[in-house]
């Protein structure tokens, strides 16, 4: 988990919800950050949106912390390097 | 003077069919009517299935020209509306006209008419939008083409309350007959939402299924969106009576609440509270209760907080009750979802026969209800609910009665 890959779904999360980048660390949790579910999914867009995936509604589900976005965010991220890679 | 209600007619357009006839029959049968989406370009949403209508053809029901007016959505209303009002055997002539009321839940309007006209002007560059868009697309279209149609010109009007649209409306219309104040309603919901953009809404929300609609059961993963109407024939029992109507059930009381708590998530105190008030609408003890036609859209959120409200207010009795969602059936048809489930809980009541929660796989501690398990059920029922919860927090409740 790269901390540049941290500062770039922290400074999501803080456009998002209107908050202070300060506020957004790893180990937050979305409810100590007053994320509920809706702006959750707001949250899923902005991050599609930023690095180019597409979140699965299955992987989105469990997610509860800054943490749990950041790795779902490099899965998905080492997934698309690696397509990007193979042929075809 | 305040009348019992009576219902003499009901339609239905749905995935099962064309008639009411089609939908009970299905819902009774336990068959999901939930199949591939063939409406929008294949892999334009995430999510592969809908309850459409099937082989919908305009040109069976309507005048090429009527048919270039009407939206989906307001097709489908006047389809159901002609089947209840046949069904019921009323005539309408200009005085009854004037004494009657309409009142059709609608959440979306004519969604496809504005995509449409959207992609003509963003995508195909075009300068114009057709004339007709506005009068397709406007929410009450339905409610007023049944109004042409059989010269009905008291109360008309359409309630929008997202999921809860055709609960609401039903309900207005149950007061407005049982206060003597209309001689006659026509009440429903219509509802025609299959249309690219706003798929592509619902799929951002995360709350559509990617298999099937599994109401209350462990491994459910979302809400089916379904499309349709059902409309009902509301009459004082004794003007049905002295008519020698066949009379299809009652409605015995109707409540509403709002939870003012959240735009998205339900709240079982707001859910509560409206069974609560439609059961003391309707003068009954929850004990009175034998089958519940829940509002169970098979999200996560709805059936766990549903079954909470459900406890709540039924306490011990919770246990005895029958409790299914007929949207594992026939979908969810947002603003007709009321209506079709309204005509489902008649039959049932009329029937002696509980439609089941079809697609149900693995008991949900959450959901320790009896939700009839895929297989219906023969009880005979006096009373019963009919659950509606929208987005917004709008919760709205009809309570129904087997007819003498």
């Amino acid at each position: 988990m790269s901390d540049e890959l941290i500062a770039r779904v922290a400074g999501v999360i803080a456009k998002t919800q209107k908050i202070p980048l300060e506020s957004v660390t790893i180990d937050k949790s979305f409810e100590e950050l007053k994320i509920d579910s809706l702006d959750g999914i707001n949250l899923l867009f902005a991050l599609e949106g930023e690095f180019d995936i597409d979140i699965p509604d299955d992987a989105a589900r469990g997610i509860r912390t800054v943490r749990d976005m950041v790795e779902g965010v490099e899965k998905l991220l080492a997934a698309k390097a690696e397509a990007a890679k193979s042929p075809q | 003077m305040t009348h019992r209600v009576a219902v003499t007619g009901i339609g239905a357009i749905s995935a099962f069919g064309f008639t009411y006839k089609d939908l009970w029959d299905g819902v009774a049968a336990g068959k999901s009517a939930i199949r591939p989406l063939t409406l929008i370009p294949p892999g334009a949403v995430r999510f592969p299935n809908a309850a459409e209508v099937p082989d919908y053809d305009p040109l069976r029901h309507f005048e090429e020209k009527e048919a270039q007016m009407l939206d989906r959505f307001a097709q489908f209303a006047a389809v159901a509306a002609r089947e209840a009002i046949r069904t019921s055997g009323i005539e309408f002539s200009p005085g009854l006209g004037e004494r009657t009321a309409i009142v059709l839940g609608c959440s979306g309007g004519g969604k496809s008419t504005e995509d449409d006209g959207f992609h003509h002007l963003y995508a195909l560059k075009e300068p114009r939008v057709s004339p007709l868009t506005i009068a397709r697309a406007m929410s009450n279209a339905g409610a007023s083409r049944v109004s042409f149609e059989y010269g009905i010109t008291g109360p008309v009007f359409t309630v929008s309350t997202a999921c809860s649209s055709a609960n609401h409306s039903i309900g207005q219309a149950f007061r407005m007959v049982r206060s003597g104040e209309v001689e006659v309603a026509i009440a429903g919901g219509s509802e025609a939402p299959l249309s690219v953009g706003f798929l592509k809404a619902w799929e951002a929300m995360r709350v559509v299924a990617p298999d099937t609609c599994r109401p209350f059961s462990l491994d459910r993963r979302g809400l089916i969106l379904g499309e349709g109407a059902a409309v009902l024939v509301l009459e004082p029992l004794e003007r049905a009576q002295a008519r020698g109507a066949a009379v299809l059930g009652e409605i015995a009381g109707f409540g509403m609440s709002s939870d003012a708590h959240h735009i998205t998530q339900p709240s079982a105190l707001g859910a509560a509270r409206a069974i609560r008030a439609a059961l003391t609408d309707a003068e009954l003890a929850p004990e009175a209760i034998g089958y519940v036609n829940a509002h169970g859209t098979g999200t996560l959120a709805n059936d766990a907080t549903e079954t909470e409200a459900i406890k709540s207010v039924f306490g011990a009795h919770a246990g005895k009750l029958l409790v299914s969602s007929t949207k594992s059936m026939h979908g969810h048809a947002l603003g007709a979802a009321g209506a079709l489930e309204a005509a489902a809980t008649l039959g049932a009541l009329r029937c002696g026969l509980i439609p089941p929660t079809a697609n149900f796989t693995a008991a949900d501690p959450a959901c320790d209800l009896d939700v009839v398990p895929n297989t219906p059920r023969l009880a005979q029922i006096e009373f019963a609910i009919s659950n509606s919860f929208a987005f917004g927090g709008l919760n709205a409740v009809m309570v129904f009665r087997k007819s003498d």
